[in-house]
């Protein structure tokens, strides 16, 4: 059976613009969320993670973008093109690419908005991207709510594995925006604290902006070295609610099972849980329930969302990417923001970096629309 | 081997008009708004769910598509059917965008609201189409620039061949401004009208 892998990887975030940079100040317990004082994004301060625009323009120098390209699609390319780069790749027609974004260039329908209102058409983000790199088969837009990064891997895989591509880049990314920010926020669901995933003191979500990118393939050759197998995914609906989580956890159980029988391999052999946490009690508590129903409740679990917020269309990928080097390196990163246990099932919450030999590691992700997304990460052995 | 899949049944909604596997099912008047028309159809075509008038117009029209389609597929809910959802479009929820945008444009005249928020995405018609007809499967939403038959046709085989799902509910759900389009199709390993191909998929479209 074809073997497919996730390899070559670049973060964009507030710590930086390599996935080095935040992997490093978040084996050291650092958080990339700050008190951000903007009244064009919110009224109130609010705490996020936001990517340093100056430093963006620096770092995108030698890109020659111009002034044509928004803020979202310069991070975009610039990431996609470091992933590019750093595999030493020839984009060829069996070459995919997959863009995963809840709302793209949303910003552009603001009256403030120096750009045109069309350029909020995804397929237009899709047509810049795929235009700058010269892709030759059109982008496929992944908008699937909170779990799209994750999902475009097994979309990545799946049509790999339907010998349409032989490799698929993907990027994702969202721009923490008004539109967002007020959403979220008439939702009641921002806390104006760092967030506290599955802590009693919880007070609510933050929102942060992320651009993550890797490279899927079939090649084993010229890996990098954090590189994973994806031995199985799964997407399944709760059939429950459009804007709250299942409380019996429905759709994340089925999407893990989904995910584990494809991967031939018991609920056991998971060394560690990249979970979804966004530190809303409705997410937790549905998260414990479900990790327990699959009997995975003592596997060490963390989620991410302390150190970036919830960067929604990148969530997904930006925790695997980590989650690859926190294998790579034999290391499981802090539940930043957990202090006591706010949720009525236990869950095995990593409290602080401790090195485990780590060889299969599950992400999940979940989020409106009733969508839960699984997927099943193996160390490749070198 | 790999198994081949059948188109069993499809839907348009266009130009007023609902068609199931190409006739006519519930025919609107022509100088109609979505608005007016899609009330009409739901009533028309017996839908009885009231939660549809709570939903944004995308959802209503990939809702009213995938329920006449359901239905004559004697779809039971008590049966949890394994049927993902790959649904597409080009102007993902910039109906409901740019409504919710209205609502923050103006610091004097700020409104946000958390029921219209919530359909800014364009997945959330798949969450509707799941929890009438109790659909715990796959699914996923994808932009395109247009009408991108061969993509949905390596997916959603893709899903069949690896036990993903037992059918597959594919198409294009667009709604801009005053244009709209539905077309659905079901696809499945148990014969049907046509073989599931990217042709024939084309020609029905």
């Amino acid at each position: 059976m074809t073997k497919i892998y996730l390899s070559h990887n670049n973060i964009i975030s507030s710590y930086g613009f390599s996935s080095t940079d935040a992997v490093e100040k978040i084996k050291n317990g650092i958080s990339g969320l700050e008190l951000v004082n903007d009244k064009s994004l919110m009224p109130e301060p609010f705490y996020s993670s936001l990517v340093n625009k100056k430093s963006l323009s620096e770092e995108s120098k030698a890109l020659n973008l111009g002034e044509k390209y928004t803020t979202l699609e310069k991070m975009m390319l610039l990431s996609l093109s470091k992933v590019i780069s750093d595999s030493n790749f020839v984009i060829t027609e069996r070459t995919g690419l997959i863009i995963s974004t809840t709302k793209g260039n949303i910003d552009a329908l603001d009256i403030r908005s120096p750009h045109n209102e069309e350029k909020a058409y995804l397929s237009k983000l899709g047509k810049s991207i795929q235009d700058f790199f010269g892709f030759l088969k059109e982008p496929l837009i992944l908008s699937n709510a909170c779990v799209s990064g994750v999902l475009a891997t097994s979309i990545a895989k799946r049509l790999i594995k339907q010998d349409l591509f032989d490799d698929v880049f993907i990027v994702s990314g969202d721009l923490v925006t008004k539109f967002i920010v007020s959403g979220f926020n008439s939702f009641q669901a921002l806390s104006s604290e760092p967030c506290k995933p599955f802590s009693k003191n919880r007070t609510g979500i933050n929102i942060g902006e992320v651009i993550a990118s890797v490279l899927v393939t079939k090649k084993s050759t010229n890996l990098a070295e954090e590189a994973v197998i994806i031995m199985g995914d799964g997407t399944a609906n709760d059939a429950n609610h459009i804007s709250g989580p299942s409380r019996t956890g429905e759709g994340l159980v089925r999407s893990v099972n989904s995910a584990l029988k494809e991967a031939s391999i018991t609920a056991a052999e998971v060394d560690y849980i990249s979970a979804h946490g966004t530190a809303t009690i409705f997410n937790d508590e549905m998260e414990a329930i479900a990790f327990n129903r699959l009997n995975m409740n003592k596997i060490p679990l963390n989620s991410l969302k302390g150190y970036f917020g919830h960067t929604l269309g990148a969530s997904g990928l930006l925790e695997t990417i980590i989650g690859m080097h926190s294998m790579h390196q034999n290391t499981l990163f802090t539940s930043l923001g957990f202090d006591e246990m706010g949720v009525s099932k236990p869950v095995n919450i990593i409290e602080e970096s401790i090195e485990k030999n780590v060889t299969i590691f599950l992400k999940t992700a979940s989020g409106f629309g009733g969508c839960n997304t699984a997927a099943i990460f193996k160390k490749v052995k070198h | 081997m790999k198994s081949e899949t059948f188109i069993n049944s499809y839907c348009h909604i266009k130009n007023n008009s609902v068609l199931l596997n190409g006739t006519e099912v519930y025919k609107g008047e022509k100088e109609a708004s979505f608005s007016g028309f899609i009330k009409s159809a739901y009533k028309s075509l017996d839908t009885n769910y009231s939660k549809f008038f709570k939903m944004d117009n995308l959802s209503k029209l990939a809702f009213l598509g995938a329920d006449v389609l359901l239905k004559h597929e004697n779809v039971d809910q008590e049966k949890e059917e394994d049927i993902a959802l790959v649904f597409s479009n080009n102007a993902s929820s910039l109906d409901t965008d740019r409504k919710y945008q209205k609502s923050i444009e103006d610091d004097d005249n700020f409104y946000p609201s958390p029921a219209v928020f919530v359909y800014t995405l364009p997945n959330i018609c798949l969450g509707e189409i799941s929890i009438k007809h109790k659909l715990y499967s796959e699914n996923s939403f994808f932009i395109f620039e247009n009408f991108n038959p061969e993509y949905l046709h390596a997916y959603s085989t893709g899903l069949i061949q690896e036990n993903k799902a037992e059918k597959v509910l594919c198409g294009w759900v667009n709604i801009d401004k005053e244009d709209y389009t539905a077309f659905l199709y079901l696809i499945s390993k148990e014969q049907g009208l046509a073989p599931h191909t990217i042709k024939e998929v084309k020609s029905i479209f």
